[in-house]
């Protein structure tokens, strides 16, 4: 570079104008951050994140770890947080699930099918997602019978308006996850082998022995430990139930309407990633006398993935963001526990700065891996 | 990804140093402001029927507005005018930190926490209330701790988590907590019958009965109260001119009670002999110089809505839909906690 040349050179200027909007920017930034703590100081307003390991004080309707009112700050924050995960992630594979459905029903040529699809969606997509979740919400606490009057579906199922109340096993969690881990290990390795095979031998990769050997040691265990433990029980009290596992009707409204209401954009993006292969190419499977099905997973898929992934990827950010619609509905995740840590607290700036930090990176990490991805399908695609 | 951490922490220091930067930093400015720009501008909670509430015309009435309305004519005189912004719980505090409102005349409790360190100061109590719970009648309960392993629905940005939680450990009773973030929400899912209990402060369980719940007779309030929560006027803590000013005014509402000054008396009373009643009216001393006001403060705050009992009466008395007793708000004379410092 020529510093001769001053502000002609245009390497010298992009370089000096960048650095000039960077010292602006900055500067500002530092600006507002010592206003803050200016006010906050001359408003005596307590500041840092010290109140985070002190007692919360209150309690949560729903927690998959320990948690009671005499836990910190801070753990129930992390009880927020995989009530919300938990809601995103059960929420993703499902709307796909029902996305993947409708989106292939809406290409159908069955005249009964394809309207149906093409309703569905527009109904769904075209009313507002917390119309929709209180919708849900009053039906299941509407219709569900009370407490006192629940059925038996099963010996020890019940459903009531406090939720489906279920027996669960007291111990073996652990049990269960590795052998769910082990089974997984050895499906992967039975992919491994088979395509070894396969380009040895051309034998084709079977789909059966890669679910018996995923799943298969996971049942296993459960059978093994209901056998030999006992179950907990929900038992009937004078308000409903007491011991036993609750899917809530918070959850479950949560999880119907933001399933229902993602599942309606996939079948959109996936209907567009397949009209978006040229139909010649269908023409040509079905020349060299590939079936239907061939068709699709070999060559339509992998050409439709390509379009439909980056889209799809911002349909999973926004429902892992609009779990936070939960509070309206009275599901505990980590947003409304933040907004009573807030209220108890009054460290609102702290809060809100934890809150956003923690949903841009589960949003980021949800990015991350659907770039990964993408790059999977793109050059699978290129082959 | 951490840049976009620190532009998301910038943007949110960013906002919250643009809301404290237009907030009057100096004492005795806020008096100053309220006569320049002629109204009073008060938070107020919504949708509290007898305490704050809309009618169909936009205009506000309720206990804690009519206090708001005696501050008002105290400080502007004759030409008194006060603007309310409804807020949130979620909003109260920020709304009054940065400036936007002058004082909240909400229903926010008044606690160690919020007075000591968000930067403000509680004038005073309007109302004493307490959290109790809403049942319905059908379930018999004697009392709260029936409730053992109940459902109970509540709503967020109150401190009703945290006295429920407390109360049930201290009996060694257990509960499921149905959380939800407006009131009007957890109100609906109780009464669709997802929770055997609905809990909040008494006052607004009084005005749920009355005017939501779809038969008042077939729901009882239980007995039992299981917190303190007095509710009263909250202000800047650094302006405490202003601060003075909106705690004296409750003063003389109360004074004005128990001295029998009555909105229709009021004009009759400033011939009174009674020193105490010429020094509240401003016939004699300088009281309302003393605080940065005219004679005819506290006149002139009595004469807009009447004095503490009318308030109390016209709002959320027995003769209203929330059918409430005075019990803790009656005057100290009468066994209640209505205690008025003396005006000399």
């Amino acid at each position: 570079m020529r510093l001769a040349g001053g502000w002609s050179d245009p390497a010298f200027r992009a370089v000096a104008t960048q650095a000039m909007v960077l010292a602006l920017v900055a500067g500002i930034i530092a600006f507002l951050a010592i206003n803050l703590i200016g006010n906050l100081e001359e408003r005596s307003i307590r500041t840092g994140f010290g109140f985070l390991w002190q007692a919360s004080g209150f309690e949560i309707g729903q927690s998959f770890i320990a948690y009671s009112a005499s836990s910190t700050f801070a753990k129930a924050l992390l009880v927020g947080l995989l009530n919300t995960l938990v809601v995103a992630i059960l929420g993703i594979v499902l709307s796909t699930i029902v996305g993947t459905i409708v989106g292939v029903a809406s290409l159908s040529r069955n005249p009964l099918v394809k309207p149906l699809a093409t309703t569905y969606v527009e109904l769904v997509r075209n009313v507002p997602l917390l119309l929709q979740l209180y919708v849900w919400y009053a039906v299941l606490t509407q219709m569900l019978p009370a407490a006192s009057a629940a059925p038996q579906l099963l010996p020890g199922l019940y459903l009531a308006k406090s939720g489906l109340h279920f027996p669960i096993l007291h111990s073996g969690a652990g049990l269960v996850f590795g052998a769910l881990i082990a089974g997984a290990a050895a499906a992967l390795a039975y992919v491994a082998w088979s395509r070894r095979r396969a380009d040895l031998t051309g034998a084709p990769a079977l789909l059966w022995p890669r679910a018996v050997l995923l799943l298969g040691p996971a049942i296993a265990a459960l059978l093994f430990l209901a056998a030999s433990t006992p179950f907990d029980v929900p038992e009937p009290t004078r308000f409903g139930f007491s011991g036993g596992g609750l899917v809530t009707p918070e959850l479950t409204a949560l999880l119907i309407g933001l399933s229902l209401y993602n599942s309606a954009f996939i079948a959109e993006i996936l209907r567009a990633g397949i009209m978006s292969v040229s139909r010649s190419q269908s023409e040509a499977a079905a020349s060299l006398g590939l079936s239907r099905a061939h068709t699709l997973r070999l060559v339509i898929m992998p050409q439709a993935l390509k379009v439909a992934v980056p889209p799809l990827a911002s349909q999973y950010l926004n429902l892992a963001k609009n779990t936070s619609l939960a509070i309206a509905i009275g599901y505990p995740d980590l947003m409304s526990i933040g907004n009573t840590i807030i209220n108890q607290t009054g460290q609102a700036i702290e809060v809100i700065a934890i809150l956003m930090a923690v949903y841009l990176t589960m949003s980021l990490s949800i990015s991350a891996f659907m770039n990964w991805y993408n790059a999977r399908v793109a050059l699978v695609g290129m082959k | 990804m951490n840049n976009l951490l620190n532009n998301g922490l910038a943007a949110a220091m960013l906002l919250a140093a643009a809301a404290g930067a237009s907030a009057p930093a100096q004492a005795g400015a806020t008096i100053d402001a309220i006569r320049q720009r002629g109204e009073v501008v008060c938070g107020v909670s919504t949708g509290i029927g007898g305490f704050s509430i809309a009618d169909s015309s936009g205009q506000w009435t309720g206990l804690t507005t009519d206090f708001c309305r005696a501050v008002s004519a105290a400080v502007l005189g004759d030409a008194a005018k006060e603007k309310f912004v409804p807020l949130s719980p979620q909003q109260r505090f920020t709304a009054l930190q940065s400036g936007e409102v002058d004082m909240l005349t909400t229903v926010a409790t008044w606690t160690l926490t919020r007075d000591a360190s968000l930067g403000l100061l509680y004038a005073g109590v309007y109302f004493y209330d307490g959290q109790g719970f809403l049942v319905p009648k059908s379930l018999d309960l004697k009392g709260a701790l029936d409730l053992d392993g109940a459902s109970i629905c509540t709503a967020t940005g109150t401190t009703s988590e945290l006295n429920l939680a407390d109360y049930f450990r201290a009996n060694g009773k257990k509960f499921t907590p149905v959380v939800f973030e407006s009131q009007n929400e957890a109100r609906a899912a109780f009464f669709s019958g997802r929770c055997q209990a609905f809990s909040a402060d008494m006052s607004y369980l009084s005005s749920v009965r009355a005017s939501d719940a779809p038969n008042p007779d077939e729901w009882v309030i239980l007995p039992e109260m299981i917190s303190k929560e007095p509710l009263g006027p909250v202000v800047g803590r650094n302006d405490l001119e202003w601060y003075t000013v909106a705690k004296w005014t409750l003063m003389a509402l109360i004074e004005a009670e128990e001295k029998g000054i009555t909105q229709a008396n009021v004009d009759q009373m400033k011939d009174s002999q009674d020193p105490t009643i010429q020094r509240l009216l401003g016939t004699s001393g300088d009281m309302g110089e003393k605080l940065g006001l005219d004679a005819g403060w506290a006149y002139r705050a009595i004469k807009r809505g009447g004095n503490y009992g009318e308030i109390f009466e016209r709002n959320v008395g027995p003769k209203t839909p929330l059918r409430m007793e005075r019990n803790a708000n009656a005057l100290w004379t009468q066994g209640g906690q209505m205690y008025a410092l003396p005006v000399r």
